[in-house]
């Protein structure tokens, strides 16, 4: 498989929003703005590319019975740094809007799935192509999911105000809207990819 | 395959203690400066010190309620009123404000340290509030008696659709001023009476 392949794979093939539909409670909580949406996303792909990587290169290694808890080790060690690195360093504006979310990362199944999928046997370039698509799929999934969201409930879009506040459908903002949005992505999507 | 693990684990471990030992004191200092910037964004002046900082303990609602009092000066030394950190039970969780008083208890300002209120309903109390805001509380003064919500009886609009978030903000701010005179007592006294 081509690396390009590999990446375009995980962005709509095995979209990990909409076809896997892996890591679903992060998709339904923090897709409450576009903005939301698109940091989580990044802070995931962020972990996704070292932990593939990294996992992938220590694959031989690892004795197949202990695969799960090492893996386990792996990402929360790459979550606890990310988290230290940027409340020490990244500038304050990021840190507010990501800051929240980093933690929820630990339990992001799509982490530990592409690991167990696709890292433990495939090359560490390969697996940091794959880390790439599903990142940028997982990133494009909640972006658009908080896009739809943010606009019906606030009428804005990354804060941008498009629609007067009489139209606001406050429901969206909520959880069930959540639920109402991710159904008719996922159907929009897969007449898509049915073409 | 037990030493793998063990193996992974210590070296994680090595990893985040190095780690943590780095990044341990530029969070420290960063957090400081975040207190002081907001400090200084609710006491409405550049011309300002923090001259002492005090932990008050008060009983409200029959529970036991933390405020930290950062009793502030100008460079000339003159006290000029207080930042105080106040909590109460927003609709969603604490809800954490600072809240800057002059020395006769006017509100200069405000800043939401923490919040859990509902994106796009309770979460507005950031702007709300503010002096452009609908429900301008700036220049009010819970010295003259308590800030409520006009559904109440008082002259503060609430956020729309969230009353809960309203009274719960207002309730930070009247108890902050509670902590803020009890603390000032001799001083305030004291002014009296030169007057």
């Amino acid at each position: 498989m081509s690396k390009y392949k590999i990446i375009l794979n995980g962005l709509i093939k095995e979209n990990p929003t909409f076809v896997l539909l892996l890591g679903m409670c992060p998709t339904l909580a923090t897709t409450t703005s576009a903005l939301n949406g698109l940091s989580m996303g990044l802070a995931t792909m962020l972990v996704l590319l070292c932990t593939n990587t990294v996992i992938s290169c220590i694959k031989r290694i690892t004795p197949g019975q202990v695969h799960i808890p090492v893996f386990i080790i792996v990402i929360a060690a790459f979550v606890t740094l990310l988290q230290m690195f940027m409340s020490a360093y990244a500038p304050d504006g990021i840190n507010k809007a990501l800051g929240i979310f980093i933690p929820l990362i630990v339990v992001n199944c799509i982490i530990l799935g592409r690991a167990e999928s696709f890292a433990c046997k495939h090359t560490p370039l390969e697996s940091l192509c794959d880390g790439v698509g599903i990142g940028l799929g997982f990133t494009f999934g909640l972006t658009l999911l908080g896009v739809v969201r943010e606009l019906l409930g606030a009428g804005s879009v990354f804060g941008v105000v498009l629609l007067p506040e009489t139209t606001n459908m406050l429901l969206f903002i909520l959880p069930p809207g959540a639920f109402i949005t991710l159904g008719y992505l996922i159907a929009i999507f897969n007449r898509f990819k049915a073409k | 395959m037990v030493m793998v693990l063990v193996g992974f684990a210590i070296v994680i471990a090595v990893l985040l203690a190095w780690v943590n030992h780095i990044t341990e004191a530029p969070i420290k200092a960063k957090a400081e400066k975040t207190l002081q910037d907001g400090i200084q964004e609710v006491m409405q002046t550049q011309d300002m010190k923090v001259t002492k900082n005090d932990t008050i303990r008060q009983m409200a609602d029959g529970k036991e309620t933390v405020f930290v009092v950062h009793e502030v000066a100008n460079q000339a030394g003159k006290g000029i009123g207080a930042a105080v950190e106040s909590t109460v039970m927003g609709f969603g969780g604490d809800l954490k404000v600072l809240v800057g008083f002059d020395d006769l208890g006017k509100i200069l300002g405000y800043t939401i340290l923490q919040t859990s209120e509902t994106p796009g309903l309770g979460m507005k109390a950031d702007k709300w509030f503010q002096k452009d805001g609908k429900g301008n509380v700036i220049g009010k003064s819970p010295a003259t008696g308590d800030l409520a919500v006009s559904k109440d009886g008082g002259d503060v609009d609430a956020i729309t659709a969230s009353t809960i978030t309203s009274r719960a903000f207002l309730k930070a701010i009247n108890q902050a001023y509670a902590a803020y005179a009890h603390k000032g007592v001799d001083g305030d006294s004291g002014a009296s009476k030169q007057i």
